[in-house]
């Protein structure tokens, strides 16, 4: 296992967690509630979440391997298939639901 | 009023409790197949509070003694979190006190349900995104104690369970796609995460995808406002 010792394991895990608390509470340090909001960042709160997202589906898919067998069918099959289920029924749980069932049945057909 | 918006904000959770509860336990297992006793993926889970950078964390703890560098590595991992931050300014305030665990607790599940999430009229909107917050944390919590606890003794292993993750991403996206007339800012991240994973492979594309991102929307801006307000 390690060769820290415990306490420069929690040192180690404190410097993650200072890390990953900076990145949360910056934009509200920087931009406190009883002041308004520049202009620009107003701007970017309103595009961004929209733009994050787009980002995550790529950051979820970037293991795929599209140049070899099965050219990541099983991940467009799904995906298209829960664009579709979503425009027929509107149903957040049933398309996930849906899409991740159609996956599980993939990657046992394709392997 | 809490229980009210604790019942409206459950169902929103629930591919949630599904990918953590897997994934959670995944990470246990993982952790304690690394020889780490079950208490580190339990006090980790409910303190760093950031699933891919737990991973990360435990080939840290593995290495040699560099706390600087597990700072800045984590800076880099998680800097799409300053994204939800400035995402989330104006829908956070006014929720007092609960804004400090809302921000605490602001992982890519949390942030994405609570930034898309219909919060019916009569449900207090802070306390709807405390409980989804508080509801993901305990999903994590919950399987990262449960795989280190069992890790070892049982193989789960349920392949392909991970999608559900893609799935609620995707669906999410297009809940935004639906609920705004501009489709610009979503094609826009789209479009630029994916040429930067071409370019630059899956494990150097985040920050260079999140720049272009800021970039595409900042040239953007000019067409965007003057459409938002026709």
């Amino acid at each position: 296992m390690t060769g820290m010792t415990i306490s420069q394991q929690i040192l180690t895990v404190a410097a993650v967690i200072a890390g990953t608390m900076l990145t949360r509470f910056l934009p509200f340090l920087l931009f406190p509630a009883d002041k308004p909001l520049p202009d620009y960042i107003r701007y970017l709160g309103n595009v961004l979440p929209a733009a994050v997202t787009g980002l995550l589906v790529v950051y979820c898919l970037r293991g795929v391997s599209w140049t070899c067998f099965p050219y990541g069918s099983a991940e467009i099959l799904s995906v298209v298939s829960i664009v579709l289920l979503h425009r027929w029924k509107h149903n957040m749980f049933l398309s996930i639901a849906g899409g991740t069932a159609l996956y599980m049945m993939l990657i046992r057909l394709l392997a | 009023m809490k229980r009210k918006a604790l019942r409206a904000a459950f169902p929103y959770t629930l591919p949630i409790l599904t990918g953590f509860l897997f994934l959670g336990t995944a990470y246990g297992i993982y952790m304690r197949g690394l020889g780490f006793s079950f208490l580190y993926p339990m006090l980790m889970s409910l303190t760093i509070f950031a699933g891919s950078m737990e991973f990360v964390t435990a080939s840290l703890l593995l290495g040699s003694f560099h706390p600087l560098q597990a700072f800045l590595l984590t800076l880099m991992v998680n800097a799409r979190h300053l994204f939800y931050g400035v995402s989330m300014l104006e829908k956070f305030r006014g929720t007092g006190k609960k804004k400090w665990y809302l921000i605490f607790g602001m992982c890519d599940e949390s942030f994405s349900v609570n930034c898309a999430a219909k919060i019916p009229e009569d449900v207090d909107p802070g306390w709807f995104m405390f409980f989804v917050t508080l509801l993901n944390h305990f999903y994590w919590f919950a399987g990262a104690t449960l795989g280190g606890l069992v890790g070892g003794l049982i193989q789960v292993e349920i392949p392909g369970i991970d999608f559900v993750m893609t799935a609620l991403f995707v669906v999410i996206f297009l809940e935004q796609w639906s609920s705004s007339r501009q489709h610009l800012p979503g094609l826009a991240g789209l479009a630029a995460s994916a040429v930067c994973l071409t370019v630059l492979g899956p494990d150097h594309f985040i920050l260079p995808a999140m720049a272009a991102i800021v970039g595409l929307l900042s040239l953007l801006r000019g067409r965007l406002e003057k459409e938002g307000q026709a």
